[in-house]
This record gives C-alpha cells, sequence and structure tokens, in this order.
C-alpha cells in the first residue's frame, strides 16, 4: 500500500482534485540496481494486483499467472514486475467503497468519475513512489491494455515499449452498450440503494450478478460456447418445462454472477465500466489518432485474437496504422484463437512465444542495464 | 535466446535477398515489404545495423518474425502503405511480390513515396525459356524460376525486364542500378545491364529512387 497526493493531489480528467489517496499494488521479482528491469503489468475491468502466486482474497491463483512467474516470459527471475490496483477499483486502492475523510462514510456515488489517465497518473506516481523513473515494458490486456496506451501517450519518455492485448484506441457503441445494460442492472436492483447500500447494509447481488453475467459472454466466443456447454442439460435429462437453469450455460453464468458479487463491488464496477467507456484517444487527439504517436520513442508490439468480438482485430489494427502514420516502431500479431477475448488470460503459446520475441528485441535497443 | 518456431531466420539467407542487403548502405532506416519470416530484416540488422520494419501478408511470417524480435506488422502491401508517412524510410524493399499485388503500378509509386529509394526484384516473365515456351508451344511457362501451373499461382502480374523499366520510366522513377540474376539468385555478369538482360536474366533487382524535383508525394500520402 502506498499513500499517495499526500502534498500534491492528483487532478482528475473531471477537475476534481484526489488526494491523499491509497494504492495498494504488489510487485515480484527484484528491483535491479539500475532500476532498469520494471515491467508494469495493468489489469482489466475486473483484475486486481494480484497478477500470479495465489490471491489471499479470494485464494485462487492469480490472473496472469501464464504470463508471469519465473521462466514465463514476464520472467520474474529477470524482470521488477510491478502491478496495482486501478484508481476507482475495490481491492485495496482508493475508490468508491472507502471512507470519505471529509464524511467519514463510503464515498459511494459522491466519489469523482474516473478516466483511464487518471488511472496511469495514479501508476505514475506509485511508480515515483518507488523510486522508478523508466518502464521497461507497460503490458495489460482489454482495460489493461487501454491504460497500456495511454502510458505511452501521457508519459512517452517513460515507456521503452508496450504490449497492449485485446484492446483498442476507444471503446466502440457496442462496447459501451453492453456496459450500459450491466450499469442498468445494478442501478435497478432495489438493493443498490442510489449507489449507498453499504449504510442499508444490503449489496445489489441481482443487479451486480446479471451484470456480470452479460459481461462474462462476451469475454467467450459462440464456438468456446458451444465446445463448453452446446445445449447440455444441467443435472436432468429432460427440459423442466419451467425458468429454472436447465442449461448447463444458464447454470454456469449464475454461479459466475454469483461468486462475483462476493468479490467485486457494485459502485467500482460502474465507475470502472464509465472508465472504458470513456476512453477515446482518437478524439483527445481531435480524430487522428496518429498525433497521439507522433515522436514516440516506444516500441509497441500490439496483439489481438482472431475469436475477440469484443475488442475485434479490426479494432486493433486502428492503432497499428495509427502508429505506422506517426512511424512508430511497431509490431502487430493476431493470434489464432477461437477463446475469445479472454485468450489473453489463458495458455496461447503463440502469444507467449511473440512477446519473449518482442522482450528479447526491446532488450536489444534498450539503454538501461539490460534485463 | 528463444526456442523459436521453424522458420529462424538465420545464416541461410536466399543469395537474392544478400544481393539486395548489398544495395543498402549500413546504418539506413528499411521497410521490407513482403518479408517472410523475416530474414532479410535480420540480415540487416546483423550486417548492417539497420533500423528495419517489415510487412508480412502471411500470419504465420508475422509471428515467426516478432517471436525473433523483428519489428514486422500483418499487412497488405495494396492497403496498407498509404498508412505510412512520406520519406519515412531510407529505403522500402520489396522483393519477389511485385507481381503478386493487386495494383504494382499504385505499390511502386508508394514505395517511392515511403522510401527515398526502393529496391525491388521482379521474376523476368522475357526469359527466354518463357518466350519459348509460350511462343513454341502455345502453354503457360513452368519453369524451375516459375514452378507453378497457371491456376496455382499467387503471381497475377507478369512482367519483363523491358516493361518494369518503362514503367518506371512513366512513373518518373529512374533506375539507379539494375542487376541480372539467375534462377538460384545469383549475378549473371555477362548478362549485367546490357541489351540482353530481358532474354536472358531470370530475375531483376533494381535500386530505384526518385530524382529531386520530382518528388510530389502521392495521392494517398500522409
Amino acid at each position: 500500500m502506498a499513500v499517495l497526493g499526500t502534498e500534491k493531489p492528483l487532478v482528475l480528467d473531471c477537475g476534481v482534485e484526489l488526494g491523499p489517496f491509497t494504492v495498494a499494488y504488489e510487485t515480484y521479482g527484484t528491483l535491479n540496481e539500475g532500476r532498469s528491469n520494471v515491467i508494469l503489468t495493468c489489469h482489466a475491468l475486473t483484475g486486481d494486483q494480484f497478477v500470479t502466486g495465489t490471491n489471499p482474497i479470494s485464494g485462487k491463483p492469480g490472473w496472469w499467472r501464464l504470463m508471469v512467474g519465473p521462466g514465463q516470459p514476464f520472467d520474474t527471475d529477470r524482470y521488477f514486475v510491478v502491478c496495482a490496483n486501478v484508481l476507482g477499483g475495490c481491492m485495496g486502492t482508493t475508490g468508491p467503497k472507502s471512507i470519505d475523510p471529509k464524511t467519514g462514510k463510503p464515498y459511494g456515488l459522491s466519489f469523482p468519475v474516473i478516466t483511464i489517465k487518471d488511472m496511469v497518473q495514479a501508476q505514475a506516481m506509485l511508480l515515483d513512489y518507488l523510486g522508478i523513473q523508466k518502464i521497461f515494458c507497460v503490458s495489460g490486456g482489454s482495460m489493461g491494455g487501454m491504460q497500456a496506451l495511454q502510458w505511452t501517450v501521457t508519459y512517452p519518455e517513460r515507456v521503452h515499449s508496450a504490449i497492449p492485448l485485446g484492446s483498442a484506441a476507444h471503446h466502440t457503441a457496442q462496447n459501451i452498450a453492453l456496459h450500459e445494460v450491466g450499469r442498468q442492472a445494478i442501478m435497478g436492483d432495489p438493493d443498490w440503494h442510489g449507489g449507498d447500500y453499504m449504510s442499508h447494509n444490503t449489496i445489489p447481488r441481482a443487479g451486480l450478478s446479471v451484470a456480470r453475467m452479460a459481461a462474462h459472454i462476451s469475454y467467450l466466443s459462440e464456438a468456446a460456447m458451444h465446445r463448453k456447454f452446446g445445449r447440455q442439460l444441467q443435472d436432468r435429462d429432460t427440459l423442466s418445462y419451467g425458468f429454472g437453469a436447465d442449461f448447463q450455460v444458464e447454470s454456469y453464468l449464475r454461479h459466475q454472477g454469483s461468486i462475483f458479487v462476493e468479490r467485486f463491488d457494485a459502485n467500482s464496477y460502474l465507475y470502472l465500466t464509465r472508465a472504458m467507456d470513456y476512453f477515446d484517444l482518437i478524439s483527445e487527439f481531435q480524430g487522428v489518432l496518429g498525433d497521439a504517436f507522433r515522436q514516440s520513442p516506444t516500441r509497441f508490439c500490439i496483439i489481438s485474437f482472431t475469436g475477440d468480438w469484443l475488442f475485434p482485430t479490426s479494432e486493433n489494427r486502428v492503432i497499428v496504422h495509427a502508429l505506422n502514420a506517426a512511424a512508430a516502431n511497431v509490431s502487430f500479431v493476431e493470434i489464432e484463437s477461437d477463446k475469445g477475448h479472454d485468450a489473453f488470460l489463458l495458455d496461447e503459446p503463440e502469444m507467449f512465444e511473440t512477446i519473449r520475441g518482442f522482450l528479447k528485441g526491446a532488450a536489444e535497443h534498450w539503454s538501461g542495464n539490460t534485463p | 535466446m528463444t526456442s523459436g518456431p521453424n522458420s529462424t531466420p538465420s545464416g541461410d539467407i536466399r543469395i537474392d535477398l544478400l544481393l539486395i542487403a548489398d544495395l543498402i548502405e549500413p546504418g539506413s532506416r528499411v521497410l521490407d515489404v513482403g518479408c517472410g519470416d523475416g530474414s532479410l530484416l535480420h540480415h540487416l540488422a546483423q550486417t548492417k545495423k539497420a533500423d528495419g520494419r517489415g510487412i508480412e501478408l502471411s500470419q504465420a511470417g508475422v509471428n515467426a518474425c516478432v517471436a525473433h524480435g523483428l519489428s514486422v506488422v500483418q499487412g497488405d502491401a495494396d492497403k496498407d502503405l498509404a498508412n505510412y508517412p512520406t520519406a519515412s524510410f531510407d529505403y522500402a524493399v520489396l522483393s519477389q511480390t511485385l507481381q503478386q499485388v493487386r495494383h504494382p503500378r499504385d505499390v511502386l509509386t508508394e514505395l517511392l513515396r515511403i522510401g527515398r529509394m526502393a529496391v525491388i526484384s521482379i521474376p523476368n516473365f522475357g526469359h527466354w525459356k518463357v518466350r519459348l515456351i509460350l511462343g513454341l508451344f502455345g502453354r503457360m511457362p513452368v519453369t524451375e524460376a516459375l514452378n507453378r501451373p497457371w491456376y496455382d499461382t499467387p503471381n497475377s502480374h507478369f512482367c519483363t525486364i523491358k516493361d518494369f523499366a518503362i514503367l518506371c520510366a512513366e512513373l518518373g522513377i529512374r533506375i539507379d542500378r539494375h542487376i541480372s540474376i539467375d534462377k538460384q539468385g545469383r549475378r549473371m555478369p555477362i548478362v549485367s545491364d546490357g541489351p540482353f538482360a530481358n532474354l536472358f536474366s531470370e530475375q531483376g533487382v533494381f535500386l530505384l529512387s526518385r530524382p529531386t524535383g520530382n518528388s510530389s508525394p502521392a495521392p494517398g500520402a500522409g
């Protein structure tokens, strides 16, 4: 945990000054003498700072254990891997469920609206606090990819290389629409109490659970769902002619929804989905995304997945074209996978191979001590 | 060093690619269009300290390149060159690919917009064997250099050395070097760039530039 913004607050995009605030973070591996072996990983919407090893809160393995660890592509024997819970999150970093020092009560909806850039600025303050000036690589998938891109735009001189996976330069109408379904489910739940459920000792379980179910569908591909469930029935041989969970896929989604409400704060879900919706590097640069990357010293590796319909290859290619137009150093790989948007979290050998090679190339052009 | 895919860009590089590499000044910025498994880019980085980038159509090729630390994007010469800024590279390289693109004229124009110079290699449809097979037997030529039947070839726009020179002249492109090579990619010093090149060379390698004063950016630039 780091308490930041005590001397100088963080000025958020919405104009509010936030500080002091807390950032919960984890590190893996050892920071070398030159402080030049840092990989910053950025988590996705419902991720957290527990990248690898066992998550002490859920007791489950870390979300990117296949990428981060000894001998993995982000090799903790060589690199110092940092991950922070995002601003607005609910795993220890200041967010809507934190106590507002002014009122002594949880912020709830009085918490300021957070953007991807705000998250990145908070991470930059964390790195300052840790005494880290330049990062060898910043990487993340989905919302983590948005943060990685934002890093290269806001702090280009601090980022040697970036690997955004399954990402986009802006949220599309379809992305926003799906998030809106989730938010409406939460806000329509009477247990939400206008965001003040903590003082009512309730949790908008039904709403948050439906939000998770809808989102979960968007993280999988049709093929992956069919392979996993098909039309198989759950604990029965015939249809019930009712509305119980007849199908395995229903039962699975209900389960996913119900375990999610135990680990995630509903208001955080509203704030973080909003941050993704607001993300738009293209309009930030007056419609010319290439201008975001002019003179960029960063080496980019953009990775997309064939089965990802939420952040499809076409959206990733928009970034690639802009980087080309800016004459930036870019690699772009589309990984063949039918596992949907979640593929970046999964065992995709070609993705690992690509990242190992990219990091090797990045190390050859790194002025710091080679990690 | 990572354990890479089978197509390791290593020492065993095609001879015609070595010839192309010879035309490139050390320390240059090079865009290799249709870079395959990245052998040329790898070679240029090792021997010429070049800052190389690649575009490759096949995903397998791209992934192999990036897995070996090369900066390569998946893309299509016909569509994606328009994104690159004018004069952003010293050299644009197109090896054995011009005859496969949909719009060779536009691609050639784009290459000399993006690169101050271009290095192009093409198979020569004017070679005597090709002429013989077509002229005498009336069949589409299948030779050692052009080894696929007409219905199963990626090549859609064959030209002769002479045709290529005429197109360059039309586009105001200057041919600074012309090297004749045989099917293995070896130089043919006797044929060289002389009057019989169009009859005897199996492939041609060209170093092209745009004379100064004639470098108006092509449409679609920027």
